[in-house]
């Protein structure tokens, strides 16, 4: 019935086919339009996020050389990165921006379920990131309060933009939550609602398990930022105690009574660890994928990738207080944590293992997404691993306030992803434009982003085995560090800016592929899903043409022996092919 | 923080069962035919009814923190229990009242009986406004005699939860009233009685929240 209910509204959507510009790009209810508005607003507001953080380590690099940053910026400038880059680059990519091309392509699908709802969801979201950005303006700036908000401090005097940048900052996540809940509302029916006829759940390609799963992540972790963002609002404009001690601050007495700071960070990393996996699983599933399609062979052990990811999403919720054994608490509940937090280890290296073990005797092309897929996989084992240091408490007490635990996020949530978002629109950029880009241009940019994250990240380890605190403006001159903790830091400050005029690259590619890219195949890596099997490239309005497409196989037949090409699409059904062969095929697993 | 986690563990757990159900005994890997209802959502729900049990879930979630919040910041010293204004009891009989409305229309509407569905509507929107009416006279109340948002812990979460509890009652409003313009204006009498099964599953829902939200209110 539910298949039937979409298969009806096929004249509907007809009906609603775009006329006009404004309707065909601007209030568009296309999800793929709606996909190219969230990736390209994501993307505009990642690049402000670089240039804060090129600026937060000229700062670091080069001490008392730049006048124009003093500790108040530098504050905001971690803040802004980091919040921005989190929540408002890869979430709003992965979900907002991939979530909404490949489902509906993915699962055979003309659009999402409800069209009308996902274009107010962009809308709302650009209306977060504007709130977001007019903090940057208001008398005092921004907030400085660190992108995790801590109170009191962030809503006491002293902390930078404590008058306006956390009031907009606060009231910017409220309506990014409230936008990204009408996106995954869509998501979640469209992916349970609108799948063709013959895609059955474990037929979907791992993308859209990933994206999906992290969507539900999603929904029901942002309701305790919102819960944590709304009490704060409150105890800022209305001097509510919910997270407010009595504290005097700069000899103020703003009548606060004994509220819990803890209880702010207990909301904030309920939200705060779901988080890292509603940014990882989609990654997760994209590079699957890629792997699958570049090495011409079947995901290794399809149905453990699935459990994997769902498994991953179940833990995510009970780990969240290994972000606070420096916040103090019962060493039972540190125990109770970091056993957790161990175990989530065992279905993320399990998933690691079948990525690997994909590629083994896969007939590997090294093309562009493919090593930026590669590359994944070092970066995240490389954070994975960091993360079971800070894991145990004993270890994360004492490098917990260093460079080690910047160095270890940054692996394998701020690089990990940032790659698999290259690789995935390298991957589909032929099919969103319908142009090829030069693959020259992206090899330079996949070794060169990836060579110069590491020169970044590595001797971060090494800085905070020594003991540098992160967070500070400037080191002054301790005992404990060597001057020559400086010079590494003027390194990773040089790698830093090169890896991020690298990324003109990237755009130079996209801009010379949007104006004089040869036109693509429609399906330039022979692959099987359904997205690259569309009768027009880029897809028109309702995807499919006439008829919608039905699934007959799973989305990794990769290299079935006895079948004359190296894949078989998920549309072509299974008499179509050499049968004897095929059996063959099948008895092998 | 264990309320939210309960709750959110009961979710979670029923969502992995149905989607390990689906997965466990699938060979995924072998092309073919397969059965109908493979490619349904679970309970053969319409998709207007999955979004609305996601956005349940969602609503469940954000309310089960809030009561998490409320009964870690109990334990700690400066908490003084409130007494809650008697206008209370009244609006949740009115908001018992009005969910016993959605069902009664509920059911005429889906049994054939279309002339029930408009007197219905109005008299659910009656009664809903009224409890939010109530509710806003029971601030007045509070802030007449002094007990300010700002008093005390309590009090805070008290405007609170009954301020999130009725933003809820508000947007499901808005839903109300787009079916009941539908129903006067006189057409589409399928997508009316779509919106009126709706409605009254969410109001049901905002019911039970706010006896759950009152009885702890009370009892603390």
């Amino acid at each position: 019935m539910g298949y039937v209910a979409i298969a009806d509204r096929d004249h509907e959507v007809e009906h609603h086919d775009p006329q006009t510009f404004i309707s065909k790009y601007v209030w568009s209810q296309d999800h793929k339009v709606i996909a190219i508005q969230y990736g390209c607003t994501a993307v505009f507001v990642g690049i402000v996020a670089l240039i804060l953080s090129a600026m937060m380590r000229l700062q670091l690099g080069f001490p008392e050389t730049f006048s124009f940053i003093n500790p108040e910026n530098y504050y905001q400038f971690v803040t802004m990165h980091g919040m921005i880059m989190v929540i408002y680059l890869l979430t709003a990519l992965f979900l907002g921006g991939f979530g909404n091309y490949l489902i509906p392509l993915m699962v055979g699908s003309r659009d999402m379920v409800f069209p009308y709802l996902n274009m107010l969801s962009y809308w709302v979201y650009l209306v977060s990131v504007i709130i977001l950005l007019i903090s940057f303006f208001v008398p005092g700036g921004s907030t400085g309060a660190g992108w995790t908000l801590y109170p009191p401090q962030a809503i006491s005097q002293g902390t930078p933009g404590v008058d306006w940048g956390i009031l907009l900052m606060l009231a910017s996540l409220g309506v990014f939550i409230i936008a990204f809940t009408m996106g995954g509302l869509n998501y979640v029916t469209t992916v349970l609602q609108a799948r063709c006829r013959g895609m059955t759940l474990m037929r979907m390609p791992l993308s859209v398990w990933g994206i999906f799963i992290a969507t539900i992540l999603g929904l029901l972790a942002f309701p305790a930022l919102l819960v944590s963002a709304i009490m704060m609002l409150f105890d800022k404009t209305l001097a509510t105690s919910f997270f407010m001690p009595a504290i005097s601050s700069m000899g103020v007495d703003p009548g606060h009574t004994g509220g819990s700071p803890i209880l702010f960070q207990h909301l904030f990393w309920f939200f705060g660890h779901p988080e890292v996996y509603i940014v990882a699983l989609p990654a997760f599933g994209i590079v699957s994928d890629l792997l699958s399609t570049h090495a011409r062979k079947n995901i290794f052990g399809y149905r453990m990738m699935v459990w994997a990811i769902i498994a991953i999403g179940g833990l995510s919720f009970i780990v969240w207080a290994h972000h606070m054994y420096v916040s103090g608490m019962n060493p039972y509940f540190g125990f109770f944590f970091a056993t957790t937090t161990l175990i989530i280890a065992v279905p993320t290296a399990l998933k690691v293992y079948n990525w690997v073990l994909t590629l083994w005797e896969g007939n590997i092309h090294l093309r562009v997404p493919m090593l930026f897929a590669i590359g994944f996989i070092f970066t995240f084992i490389h954070g994975g691993l960091t993360g079971l240091f800070l894991g145990n408490v004993t270890i994360d007490l004492p490098l917990s306030d260093t460079y080690f635990v910047v160095a270890h996020f940054h692996m394998v949530m701020g690089v990990s992803p940032v790659l698999v978002v290259f690789g995935a629109i390298y991957h589909w950029w032929p099919k969103i434009t319908g142009r090829m880009y030069n693959e020259t241009l992206g090899k330079w940019h996949f070794w060169m982003t990836f060579l110069g994250t590491y020169s970044i990240y590595l001797p971060m380890h090494y800085l905070g085995f020594q003991g540098v605190p992160r967070r500070y403006f400037a080191m002054g001159n301790t005992d404990f560090m060597p001057a020559s903790a400086q010079d590494l830091n003027a390194f990773i400050t040089m790698a830093a800016l090169f890896v991020a005029f690298t990324q003109i690259l990237f755009f130079a590619n996209v801009i010379w592929s949007l104006r004089k890219g040869p036109k693509a195949d429609p399906n330039p890596w022979d692959a099987t899903t359904l997205e690259w099997q569309t009768p027009d490239t880029p897809p028109k309005h309702g995807n499919w043409g006439h008829d919608l497409p039905e699934c007959h196989r799973w989305a990794y037949d990769y290299s079935v022996p006895g079948y004359k090409d190296d894949f078989i699409p998920q549309n072509v059904p299974a008499s179509d092919e050499a049968p004897a062969d095929r059996q063959h095929g099948v008895e092998e697993h | 923080m264990e309320i939210g986690l309960i709750v959110l563990a009961t979710m979670l757990a029923a969502l992995l069962g149905w989607l390990l159900k689906q997965s466990f005994s699938t060979t995924p890997w072998v092309a073919g035919v397969t059965a109908e209802a493979d490619h349904q959502a679970p309970f053969n729900a319409r998709p207007k009814l999955v979004a609305l049990t996601t956005f349940l879930a969602v609503a469940t979630s954000f309310f089960a923190l809030i009561l998490s919040a409320y009964s870690l910041r109990m334990e700690l010293g400066d908490w003084v229990p409130m007494t809650e204004p008697s206008v209370l009891w009244i609006n949740t009989g009115v908001l018992v009242l009005a969910s016993v409305v959605f069902q009664w229309t509920r059911n005429h509407a889906l049994s054939g009986n279309v002339a029930r569905i408009k007197p219905g509507l109005l008299l659910a929107g009656v009664l809903t406004t009224a409890f939010l009416a109530g509710q806003w006279l029971a601030w007045q109340e509070l802030n007449a005699s002094g007990q300010y948002i700002t008093v005390n812990p309590a009090n805070a979460f008290f405007f609170l939860l009954t301020g999130a509890h009725g933003l809820h009652i508000l947007g499901g409003m808005y839903v109300w009233g787009r079916a009941t313009v539908r129903a006067f204006g006189g057409q589409e009498m399928d997508a009316v009685k779509h919106s009126v099964e709706l409605c009254t599953i969410y109001w049901h829902f905002l019911l039970l929240v706010w006896l759950v939200l009152f009885g702890l209110m009370l009892s603390t």
